[in-house]
């Protein structure tokens, strides 16, 4: 009973200490603000996930079309509206890195 | 001990209401200290929730039966091995190995993805503290493993047909699948609550999904083959509701599996795959309450509690929750862009959505119809084999002919000429299959020349693809043929290590129909030196034996098999009588020929006084091909997940670019 209640206490202890850590580390930090990705940021992410979904669109395209699961014709379908569409995510990221940052 | 045990889970319930309520506020006054404080809760909780585990352990390694849920599920002559499985033979010890399993889960998934995704973690801490929450409420106040008595001389003993190798493995396999699935759920959830509509959520839980599904998959064919070697009637999946219970989150994340494939390569399907991952989580809970809950009359439900009202909130809490959320966010869900082809594999990969989504809510329908008409109308209503059979035809043929044409279709569009040109060799091997099958006079079951049409169809396309692939990579590299296997393997790990699982389903499909289309079966009662005949086998009743075990009296009958003049040897079956369960059990005698893949299966019904034996036997085409299938699945999931350092290389590239808060090391 005793050894129990001793372990419990040293577990609590323990926890309370785990939870406490952040502020004993950091008890009056400069800043106390949780790091997120402001909207120029995450316009950024979004743009380069187009960006990378087109270029591996195409990339797939050809590697299918190489390996013979895509017909010529399909092939000639597709690839060009690829094209364009990975062109176009492209200049759209390039766009928005040129644009002056908003402050 | 027990003291320890109960301050560990009461420590547990402390923090992870911690973790819910300081997470929630950091997330929302976006203060980086408590939000670390609420993460660390979180994580501590793993740490007290082992400390009650080894403690329960312990009891049952010690053969403390002050513990009354050691004593209810344990005892003195029960072999090492299961007193360790007895911990989650009961609802208790389950729910804390739920509870263990979710906590570990939830540390390993909020510390390995708190740089790249710190501004998710930020409110997946807080959503995982909730279902940590709701665990620990019923390990604490309604269903506590600590009770203590005074102690009897010895443990009421553990049902004799959980005393069975695969007993100890199937359910934490199980539980790492239905646990698993909270962490893609929380990363949904906790993305939709940051309100982002990018797909680092998909990035972060991709691996854990994929795992959660692979346990999951497995859990279910060791429960299938425990059910096979242990249950002793003669099959290995019954529909059970408690079966069924694991296999609708499987299912369900299945089409989340394949959707998501969607929204990584189109952008498409945003709404479908949040209600996807979020009905795969809420299933598996459906699949705990109906396991522990003794809802369900079932060889898994152990005890009626009052556990059920609690645990359906719980699933009307997810539930409700997760709509809500979704609803909030749907603005920020919809897609930009839109189906341009029905023929085209997003197309095929939304097919096969429905018809699993569609399979799946059958089977709920199934399970959920005889509780509620028992509640409502306060009728037993039994709903059988037939239903279930009706369905999986109608939903899992088609379902296994997309498996073949999904991934070999072009995306956005495809002619039907370019199709035909695909499909040419699959087509003509299945036809050839199937006009060979009939001839062997395996047209005595539509369904089943069906199945193994479809299923020669498949293996075709898969046989094909690796053979393409191959040739391409050859001519690309210059490699040999070896050589230029594995690196198209390692370069496209996750498409590979796809049609490996499809070739398994395949394994599967045949063994399921040879099995179950095609079985063959006699039964009798014999005399000692008196013959049965099933199939091409003769069985010959030898002898009767009786023996001691640690635990059990064991009484086996032993026959002598012959096939076509050829001695095979001999196949015991028999009872088990456990002297502290008071329980008998059946102990069938399988023989089993790999070549044929086929089992020769025999129940001894009846021992009488006299000596003579009712016995059961059936003959099971291909029903081998089942186990092999988990391995083969087990392969395909570990090539599938198995870490891509050129993609790790690309996202790091991505989140780099898009800003170091979008998916690098957060500020401080």
């Amino acid at each position: 009973m005793t050894v129990a209640l001793v372990l419990a206490a040293a577990l609590a202890v323990a926890c309370v200490a785990l939870v406490a850590l952040p502020f004993l580390r950091e008890p009056s930090p400069d800043a106390d603000v949780a790091a997120e990705p402001d909207e120029r940021e995450l316009r950024r992410l979004e743009l380069a996930e187009t960006r990378d979904r087109a270029l591996a669109a195409l990339k797939e395209l050809e590697a299918d079309h190489r390996a013979g699961r895509i017909s010529d014709g399909d092939y000639r379908a597709l690839v060009g509206p690829l094209r364009r569409e990975a062109a176009e995510a492209l200049r759209e990221l390039d766009r928005w890195e040129e644009r002056p940052t908003e402050s | 001990m027990p003291e320890l045990g109960r301050a560990a889970l009461l420590a547990t319930l402390g923090l992870a209401a911690y973790a819910l309520v300081a997470g929630a506020v950091a997330a929302i006054t976006h203060r980086r200290r408590l939000a670390e404080s609420a993460r660390n809760a979180l994580i501590a909780s793993f740490g007290s929730t082992l400390v009650a585990a080894v403690v329960l352990a312990a009891a049952f390694l010690r053969d403390d039966f002050s513990f009354t849920y050691v004593a209810d599920h344990s005892s003195r002559a029960l072999p090492g091995g299961y007193k360790l499985s007895a911990f989650w033979g009961g609802q208790a010890g389950s729910l804390l190995l739920w509870l263990l399993v979710l906590t570990a889960y939830s540390a390993l998934a909020v510390w390995l993805n708190r740089r790249r995704t710190a501004d998710l973690v930020l409110w997946v801490t807080p959503v995982l503290g909730g279902a940590v929450v709701a665990f620990s409420w019923l390990l604490v106040a309604v269903s506590s493993p600590f009770v203590t008595q005074a102690a009897p001389p010895d443990g009421a003993g553990l049902n004799p047909s959980l005393q069975n190798p695969y007993m100890v493995s199937h359910p934490p396999f199980l539980y790492l699948g239905y646990v698993g699935l909270a962490v893609p759920w929380a990363f949904a959830m906790g993305a939709l609550l940051a309100g982002r509509s990018d797909e680092r959520w998909i990035v972060a839980t991709r691996r854990w999904t994929l795992f959660a599904w692979t346990a999951l998959g497995i859990g279910q064919l060791l429960g299938a083959h425990w059910a096979y070697v242990e249950v002793g009637w003669g099959g290995y999946y019954a529909w059970d509701p408690v079966e069924n219970a694991a296999l609708m989150p499987w299912l369900a994340a299945t089409a989340f599996l394949h959707s998501v494939m969607i929204q990584e390569k189109r952008g498409m399907l945003r709404i479908w795959n949040v209600v996807l991952v979020s009905g795969a989580f809420c299933l598996s809970l459906f699949g705990t309450f109906l396991t522990r809950s003794g809802v369900v009359t079932s060889i898994h439900s152990f005890a009626l509690s009052s556990i059920g009202p609690w645990f359906l909130s719980i699933i009307i809490v997810a539930v409700a929750v997760s709509t809500a959320i979704i609803v909030w966010r749907l603005p920020l869900l919809r897609s930009k862009t839109k189906l341009e082809s029905l023929v085209s594999r997003e197309a095929t990969f939304l097919y096969n959505n429905l018809l699993l989504v569609a399979l799946c809510l059958t089977i709920l329908w199934g399970v959920a119809w005889p509780m509620v008409s028992e509640a409502v109308r306060g009728e037993s209503v039994v709903v059988g084999r037939p239903y279930y059979d009706f369905f999986l035809r109608i939903f899992g043929l088609p379902l296994l002919l997309l498996m073949g044409i999904g991934p070999l279709v072009a995306w956005r569009r495809a002619s039907l000429r370019g199709l035909a040109r695909t499909f040419a060799w699959p087509a003509a091997a299945s036809l050839a299959a199937g006009v060979t099958l009939v001839a062997l006079g395996a047209g005595s079951s539509i369904p089943g020349l069906v199945a193994y049409t479809f299923s020669t169809f498949v293996a075709a396309t898969i046989v094909l693809e690796f053979a393409r692939g191959t040739a391409a990579r050859r001519a690309l590299s210059g490699e040999p043929w070896g050589r230029a296997l594995g690196s198209l393997v390692a370069r496209n790990r996750r498409r590979y290590g796809g049609y490996v699982v499809h070739f398994s389903i395949v394994l599967l499909a045949i063994g399921v129909a040879g099995s179950s289309a095609y079985d063959t079966s006699a039964e009798g009662r014999l005399a000692r030196g008196e013959s049965l005949r099933v199939g091409d086998y003769a069985l010959t009743y030898d002898r009767l034996e009786e023996r001691d075990a640690s635990n059990a009296t064991e009484v086996r009958a032993t026959l002598a098999v012959r096939r076509g003049g050829d001695d095979l040897g001999a196949v015991e079956a028999g009872k088990n009588a456990y002297s502290a369960e008071q329980q008998v059990s059946n102990e069938v005698g399988i023989r089993t020929d790999l070549l044929r893949g086929e089992d020769l299966f025999v129940i001894a019904e009846q021992v009488n006084a006299d000596g003579s034996v009712y016995f059961r036997v059936f003959v099971k085409p291909l029903v081998n091909l089942i186990w092999l299938a988990g391995l083969v699945f087990l392969a395909g999931a570990v090539i599938a997940m198995w870490p891509d350092a050129r993609e790790q290389r690309r996202l790091a590239m991505r989140y780099a670019e898009a800003g170091a808060r979008a998916g690098a090391t957060p500020a401080r």
